[in-house]
C-alpha cells in the first residue's frame, strides 16, 4: 500500500488538495450568500434571513437543497450546445482560477511528494490566471446567445462588451507590480514583499496605489458586481444573460460569481496586500497568538449570546459553535508548533475575508453606473491611468537603477 | 507509454477534432466554438513543449481576446445558419486532386523519415519569459517595431472605415 501511495502520491496527493479546496470553497459560498443578505440587510435596517436555523445560519443549505430539487426546464428553440455549456464553462472556468493561488508559504512532504500550500505552484502563475479569465466571457456570451431570448441576449452583450473593456486596465493595473518583482510568480511576488521584514511598509499598496484602485475596480467589472453589474441590470433585463435558467443551472452561475470573487479578493491580497505576511514588523513577536487572541473572546461572545437565544434549538447550536471556536483558539495557545503552520493561512484568509466585505458593502451602498457612463470610464479614465502607472512605475526603477 | 504522450494524443486529437469542425459546423458561433477548442489545444501542445509563456499568451491572446471580437460581432450581427451549396466545379476538380496529392506528399515525407525525429529544443533557451523579452527587445527591436506600426496602421485604417461620411 505505502508503496503503491509514493508511487503514485504525484496524482494522488493533488486530487486530494483539489477534492479539500472544492469542498472548503462551495461551503465558503453558500455562507458568502448568507453574509451578503445579512449585511445588506442590515446595511437597510432589516433581519435579513432568520427563519431557518438560528440567525438564518441553516438558510443556504435550504437554498442548496432547493436549487437541486427544483425543476430544470429547457425553454423552445434555444440553441441546445451553447445553452447547456454556458453554465459549465463559467462554473469550470471560475474554480479553475483557484488551483494556481498560493496560500502559504510552506512546503510539505507526504508519501515523499513535495507540495506546497495551494493546489499548483506554476512559475507564470499570474499569466494562467489572466489566461482563464480571458476565456471567462464565453460562458457569459454563450448563456446570453444560446437562450434565444432578447433580455438574455442583451446582457451577453453587454457583458462581453464591459468584460473586453474591463480586462485591458486590469492586466495593464498588475504589470507595476510585475516591474517590483520582476516575476510572473505569485508566491515570488508575495516572498519579494517580505524581504525587507518591516511588515506592512514593504507591501506593494504604497508604491502602486494607483495601480491598485485601477485593479480593484476593473476587477468588481470582471466580476460583474454592483457597481457594475449591468449584464443582470434587473430594472432593464429581467435578470440579463441568466434570465433563462432555472435550478442548477442557475445555481451554478451563481456558485462561479461568488467563486471568481473569493478568487479576485485572493490576488488583489498576493499582488498588493502582501499575501499571507503579517502586517506587523517581523521584531513583533506577541502577534504571533494573534488567532488566538480574536478566536477565544469570538467564540466566549457567541457561547453567552446563544444561551440567551430564543428557541432550544438556536439554545443548543450557537454555544455549540462557541465551544468549537474557543477550543480552537486555545489548542493553538497551547501547540505552538501548530500555531506557526497557521500563521501564513491566517493572514491570507483575513484580508481575502476584508475583500469579500467591501464587495458586500458596495453591494449595499452604490447606484448602478449607466451603460455610457461604464464604458467612457474604462475606456477614457481608467486605460490611460493604468498606462501612465506602468510608465512612471519604469521610470522609477529606472531612475533608481542607474543611481 | 508516458504520461506525456497520452496527453500529447488527447490534445493534437481535440485540435483536429476542433478544426475539423470548425469547417463542418453549419451555424457561425459553433465555428467560432470550435475554433476556440482549436486554440486551447494549440496552448496545451506549446505548455507540452515547456514554453509556458508562448501558451499562456497564446490562450490570452487568441483564445481570449481575438475569439471573444470574433463571438461578439457575431452576436451582435445575429447571423443564423448558413444554407449548403452544391460545391464549385474548381473546388470540385481542382480542390480534391490538390487535397489528396499533398496528404500523399505528408504521408510519403513521414514513411521516408528515418529514425526518431529530432526533439524540440526545450532547452530553456527561449522558454523563459525573461530570455523571450531580452531577445525581442535588443537583437530583434526593429522587426518587433515594424510588427507593431502595421498593427497601429490597421487600427488607423479601421477608424477610417468606420467614420461616418460628412
Amino acid at each position: 500500500m505505502n508503496e503503491f501511495l509514493s508511487q503514485y502520491a504525484y496524482l494522488i496527493v493533488p486530487i486530494i488538495k483539489i477534492a479539500i479546496l472544492v469542498l472548503v470553497v462551495l461551503t465558503v459560498d453558500a455562507y458568502l450568500t448568507w453574509l451578503e443578505r445579512k449585511v445588506i440587510a442590515h446595511i437597510q435596517a432589516r433581519w435579513g434571513p432568520h427563519r431557518v436555523g438560528p440567525h438564518g445560519l441553516l438558510q443556504p443549505l435550504a437554498d442548496g437543497l432547493k436549487f437541486i430539487f427544483k425543476e430544470d426546464p429547457m425553454p423552445a428553440n434555444v440553441d441546445k450546445v451553447a445553452y447547456v455549456l454556458a453554465p459549465f464553462i463559467t462554473f469550470l472556468l471560475a474554480f479553475t482560477s483557484l488551483a494556481v493561488i498560493p496560500f502559504g508559504p510552506q512546503t510539505f512532504t507526504i508519501w515523499g511528494y513535495q507540495t506546497t500550500v495551494g493546489i499548483a505552484d506554476v512559475n507564470i502563475s499570474l499569466l494562467v490566471l489572466f489566461a482563464i479569465t480571458a476565456l471567462g466571457v464565453y460562458g457569459i456570451a454563450l448563456a446570453g446567445w444560446g437562450s434565444n431570448s432578447k433580455y438574455s441576449l442583451l446582457g451577453g452583450l453587454r457583458s462581453s462588451a464591459q468584460m473586453i473593456s474591463y480586462e485591458l486596465s486590469l492586466t495593464l493595473s498588475v504589470v507595476g507590480v510585475l516591474l517590483i518583482a520582476s516575476d510572473f510568480s505569485l508566491r515570488k511576488i508575495v516572498e519579494q514583499q517580505g524581504t525587507s521584514g518591516n511588515g506592512l511598509l514593504s507591501w506593494n499598496i504604497f508604491p502602486q496605489i494607483i495601480g491598485f484602485t485601477c485593479f480593484f475596480i476593473s476587477a468588481i467589472a470582471e466580476t460583474n458586481r454592483v457597481p457594475f453589474d449591468l449584464p443582470e441590470a434587473e430594472s432593464e433585463l429581467v435578470a440579463g444573460f441568466h434570465t433563462e435558467y432555472a435550478s442548477m443551472k442557475f445555481a451554478m452561475f451563481f456558485i462561479a460569481e461568488y467563486t471568481s470573487m473569493i478568487a479576485v479578493s485572493c490576488l488583489a491580497t498576493i499582488l498588493f496586500f502582501g499575501g499571507w505576511l503579517s502586517p506587523f514588523p517581523a521584531s513583533w513577536t506577541f502577534t504571533f497568538y494573534l488567532p488566538s487572541v480574536i478566536l477565544i473572546p469570538f467564540g466566549l461572545w457567541v457561547i453567552f449570546d446563544g444561551i440567551r437565544y430564543e428557541n432550544i434549538f438556536g439554545r443548543i447550536l450557537l454555544p455549540g459553535i462557541g465551544t468549537i471556536l474557543t477550543l480552537l483558539g486555545a489548542a493553538l495557545l497551547l501547540f505552538p508548533q501548530v500555531n506557526g503552520i497557521v500563521q501564513g493561512p491566517f493572514w491570507f484568509f483575513a484580508k481575502v475575508f476584508i475583500f469579500l466585505f467591501v464587495y458586500i458593502w458596495m453591494r449595499g451602498t452604490l447606484p448602478r453606473f449607466r451603460y455610457d457612463q461604464l464604458m467612457s470610464f474604462g475606456w477614457k479614465f481608467l486605460l490611460p491611468v493604468s498606462i501612465a502607472n506602468v510608465i512612471l512605475t519604469s521610470a522609477v526603477i529606472l531612475w533608481r537603477t542607474r543611481q | 507509454m508516458t504520461p506525456s504522450i497520452l496527453i500529447f494524443f488527447v490534445l493534437a486529437a481535440l485540435a483536429v477534432i476542433g478544426a475539423v469542425s470548425l469547417i463542418l459546423q453549419r451555424h457561425p458561433i459553433h465555428s467560432a466554438l470550435s475554433l476556440i477548442v482549436v486554440m486551447v489545444a494549440l496552448a496545451g501542445l506549446y505548455l507540452l513543449l515547456g514554453a509556458e509563456f508562448v501558451a499562456a499568451v497564446q490562450i490570452i491572446v487568441y483564445g481570449g481576446a481575438i475569439m471573444v471580437l470574433f463571438i461578439f460581432v457575431i452576436m451582435l450581427l445575429n447571423d443564423g445558419e448558413e444554407e449548403r451549396t452544391n460545391f464549385s466545379k474548381l473546388a470540385t476538380f481542382g480542390g480534391i486532386p490538390l487535397a489528396v496529392a499533398i496528404a500523399g506528399l505528408i504521408a510519403a515525407a513521414i514513411a521516408h523519415s528515418t529514425g526518431d525525429l529530432p526533439a524540440a529544443t526545450a532547452n530553456g533557451s527561449l522558454t523563459s519569459s525573461k530570455t523571450l523579452s531580452m531577445l525581442i527587445f535588443t537583437d530583434f527591436v526593429y522587426p518587433f517595431e515594424l510588427t507593431s506600426f502595421l498593427i497601429l496602421i490597421a487600427i488607423l485604417g479601421a477608424i477610417v472605415l468606420a467614420q461616418r461620411e460628412n
